[in-house]
């Protein structure tokens, strides 16, 4: 019985969920029928040496670091908030792996754990701004994006650091359960985020608390708690991301990583369904529309579009997703099919 | 200087006039091809329970929805509104229940916003001022127009926003629940200005939830229910009996006592003692004391510090002097959260802002506090039970427990409130204004549901403006006025004539 009622519970999640990405979920299958039909070998995935490779798997691993910084970005966009800083915090986690690890001697593992502490104390900071001093968030965590970079700049001395390290490399480049790592990464910064929010009453805080504040508090949930949690863990996937870029290219480089990854993750949200406004939040469709615009990006380069102007068609198709689910355009479809319900009755 | 009051014409031509207009939500059919005719020189009451249409109906007369089928005409001519301007431009203006006017701007200012008369582009501005002044002076205002909107009380913004809904040479007037946050004398002034501008010749659609004032005022009387018109009647033809009946479908005992005996726990220890309790700018001196089993009533003009003092013992703010004692307990509780630990529970007048969290389910609207005490460890499935067994025992009426609570009657999100607080099981229940705004039935019920809580145990504290209400509900009445505890009323005692004595004791 109760794992009949639990099975219920879930399906319940799911319908909704699907109901609140659909949009999102529409335009990447579009997206991707279109690529079975002009792209050559795009479906193609090849096993070698226990790892995946093909064109799906390059646009999963490329899309996880935007997805996880999405992740946490949707948590803090339900409060009715945002964290602009999540960029400047991949550049600060970076530079604290890499400094530690290279100018410290410090072992990967020590490393790896003081960037995401850092990460995590940055993200605190966002959220003690937002609950203690009330700033508006737009405003708190622009003071780290600006800051933040110069921070990472003092911590690498303005210099890149590289370095061969293979234990950390291994987190951009290695492969876990067949995947490249990130994406193995992605899972699990998705899982713990929708085990932490659906499992226990924190995600109907969090949707309680960006729909209505004062009602909220009114009801005894602890807002300021709520906040502080969501900046942080916001923080701890900016952190993740950050191991996973400097991994990635093998170095700390304070002035590009992460750079308006920001904007990137805060796109996904909205593609994702999740209102700026706050309230109801679909982690799983940030996640779509992180990949959703990877898989864009990959399309676009797939048919020589060059890396200049690839950012306008990939506008085109974002704009074409957003007006999809604004209430303008919801208003629209419901016309629509009421017409033609009426004509075919 | 105003035109004689001229007899309602009940023979008049109709200055609008809708035909079976239908609208469907979804699933619910809101509107059902209702008639409904707004005669020159009438106020027309739209009476109906929660839920029964009557916003729906207004909203289509001017243009915020698109009826699905229906025809409206204005004066004798086929419109159809798309937009509140294009209906403001066919003369007929809305006034909405909450001001929706800009606070920081002045009268004037607020009277010509979005239509200020201009020159070469400028906004002359001697003009605005003038224009409003003579608005004003229509509704028989004397106020300066270049004060500040949120300087003036409630009720004078609702004039303004009245002044400012006739200044497009309105000849329909919609006033959407205008007196639910006036006190008396302020109604009586609305009433002054309603009456004069019928006496100009404009047609008034008026809808309230207060009976009296429906008789006091109106010439005509439309009653809808489940979206149907159910009934059209002369107001002076139409008994209050068969009004309530028609609007809840069945006979309704109107005097039906719901305060039967007189309590027995009138010495027991008190579970919620506050002693002189007072905060800055907002109570200079409160004392209330309740105990189980008791309803202690808070009566008092608006602004006597009912609110306040509900806010003071809730924690949602702190009191600076004065002692709080919970249970023998010296407390001192710095948010809502502390106070619902020691098994306090309020519904805030303000149910709108202050209540539902309104994109969450029913289901999550009402596990929502006990989920944030934090203490239960429920699964699941005993909380969907939980959530359902409240839906039936307070006759909240939603599709399902998963349907968005904004897309509810505000009689139902009352109840969810309720609801909310009872799955606490709270040994202090605060109701501030519980029964705002809701329908005679839903009233009903929601009074018979805190006398059975009171009977089971519960220490409640009713608010309401309501004199009638608070004489039923309540074993015992504390009178504020000007932010003190002046009275205190027990038993027998309590009658509307006794609390309005010491509402306004020493006042002259």
């Amino acid at each position: 019985m109760p794992l009949q009622s639990t099975m219920i519970e879930l399906s319940r999640h799911i319908v909704r969920t699907l109901l609140g990405i659909k949009w999102a979920l529409l335009a990447l299958a579009l997206l991707l029928a279109f690529n079975a039909i002009f792209t050559d070998n795009f479906f193609e995935i090849r096993f070698q040496d226990g790892h995946l490779y093909g064109t799906l798997i390059d646009i999963l691993n490329h899309g996880s670091k935007v997805a996880i910084v999405a992740v946490g970005m949707t948590l803090v966009i339900a409060t009715a908030g945002v964290d602009l800083s999540v960029g400047a915090i991949v550049a600060i986690s970076g530079a604290v792996a890499a400094s530690l690890l290279v100018e410290r001697g410090a072992p990967w593992y020590v490393a790896i754990v003081a960037a995401l502490v850092t990460s995590l104390a940055l993200g605190l900071w966002n959220g003690a701004l937002v609950v203690w001093l009330r700033l508006q968030p737009i405003v708190a965590t622009l003071i780290l994006m600006v800051a933040g970079r110069g921070v990472a700049q003092l911590i690498t001395d303005g210099r890149i650091i590289t370095f061969e390290d293979s234990h950390l490399a291994w987190f951009g480049n290695g492969a876990l359960f067949a995947l490249p790592v990130p994406v193995t990464m992605l899972a699990l910064v998705a899982g713990v985020g929708a085990l932490l929010t659906r499992r226990t009453a924190l995600g109907m805080f969090i949707e309680s608390v960006g729909d209505n504040e004062q009602a909220s508090r009114l009801a005894g949930v602890p807002d300021r708690a709520v906040k502080l949690f969501v900046y942080t863990f916001c923080g701890l996937c900016a952190g993740i991301a950050g191991i996973i870029e400097c991994s990635y290219i093998k170095a700390a480089d304070a002035n590009n990583a992460g750079q308006l990854l920001e904007l990137d993750a805060i796109l996904a949200v909205v593609i994702g369904g999740t209102s700026l406004m706050g309230g109801r939040f679909f982690i799983l469709g940030s996640i779509v529309g992180a990949l959703l615009m990877q898989a864009l990006t990959k399309t676009l380069y797939m048919l020589d579009v060059s890396a200049d102007i690839a950012p306008a068609p990939k506008a085109i198709a974002v704009v074409l997703v957003c007006l999809l689910q604004s209430p303008a355009g919801r208003e629209l479809i419901a016309r629509w099919r009421s017409r033609r319900r009426g004509g075919s009755a | 200087m105003s035109a004689p009051p001229i007899e309602p014409r009940l023979d008049a031509p109709a200055l609008l006039k809708a035909e079976c207009m239908s609208k469907r939500f979804g699933p619910v059919q809101a509107l059902d091809r209702v008639d409904f005719e707004l005669r020159a020189g009438e106020v027309h009451a739209l009476m109906g329970e929660n839920g029964a249409g009557k916003s729906t109906l207004i909203k289509c007369l001017t243009g915020v929805h698109r009826p699905d089928s229906g025809r409206i005409y204005r004066g004798g001519r086929a419109i159809a509104p798309a937009s509140p301007r294009q209906a403001e431009r066919e003369g007929i203006s809305t006034v909405y229940q909450e001001v929706n006017l800009i606070p920081h701007l002045s009268i004037a200012e607020n009277i010509a916003l979005g239509r200020e008369p201009t020159k070469w582009g400028r906004i002359c501005w001697g003009q605005v001022r003038r224009r409003a002044q003579s608005a004003l002076d229509r509704l028989g205002l004397g106020i300066d127009v270049s004060r500040e909107l949120s300087s003036c009380s409630i009720a004078i913004q609702q004039l303004v926003a009245i002044a400012r809904a006739l200044d497009v040479d309105a000849r329909v007037l919609i006033l959407d629940e205008p007196t639910s946050s006036l006190d008396r004398s302020e109604v009586a002034r609305l009433f002054d200005v309603m009456q004069r501008l019928r006496g100009q010749g404009l047609g008034i659609l008026f809808v309230t939830h207060f009976l009296d004032q429906v008789y006091a005022i109106s010439d005509r009387i439309s009653v809808l229910r489940d979206g149907r018109l159910v009934g059209v009647h002369a107001a002076s033809e139409l008994p209050r009996q068969e009004l309530v009946s028609l609007m809840v479908g069945r006979e309704l005992d109107l005097v039906e006592p719901v305060r039967s005996e007189v309590d027995s726990t009138r010495d027991a220890e008190p579970v919620l003692c506050a002693r002189a309790l007072s905060r800055r700018g907002s109570i200079e001196h409160a004392d209330i004391q309740v105990a189980s089993g008791e309803t202690v009533g808070l009566a008092g003009l608006l602004g006597s510090g009912r609110t306040e003092t509900a806010r003071l013992l809730f924690g949602v703010e702190q009191f600076e002097r004065g002692e709080l004692l919970i249970g023998g307990h010296s407390v001192h509780f710095r948010t809502p959260r502390q106070a619902i630990r020691m098994g306090l529970a309020m519904t805030p007048e303000n149910r709108k802002d202050h209540g539902i969290i309104p994109s969450l389910s029913v289901r999550e609207n009402i596990e929502l506090a006990l989920r944030a005490r934090g203490r239960s460890r429920l699964t699941g499935a005993q909380r969907r039970a939980l959530a359902e067994r409240f839906i039936r025992m307070l006759n909240i009426r939603t599709p399902t427990p998963e349907t968005p609570v904004s897309s509810l009657s505000g009689g139902n999100q009352q109840k969810v409130l309720l609801a909310r607080w009872l799955a606490t099981e709270p040994r202090v229940l605060i109701l501030d204004e519980p029964t705002r705004g809701i329908d005679v039935a839903a009233k009903a019920e929601i009074l018979r549901e805190i006398d059975e809580l009171r009977r089971q145990g519960m220490a409640i504290i009713f608010i309401s403006s309501e004199l009638e209400e608070v004489v039923k509900a309540c074993g015992r009445v504390v009178v504020l006025r000007d932010r003190r505890t002046v009275a205190e009323l027990t038993g027998e005692r309590i009658t509307e004539q006794s609390v309005l004595h010491a509402i306004a004791e020493h006042h002259d």
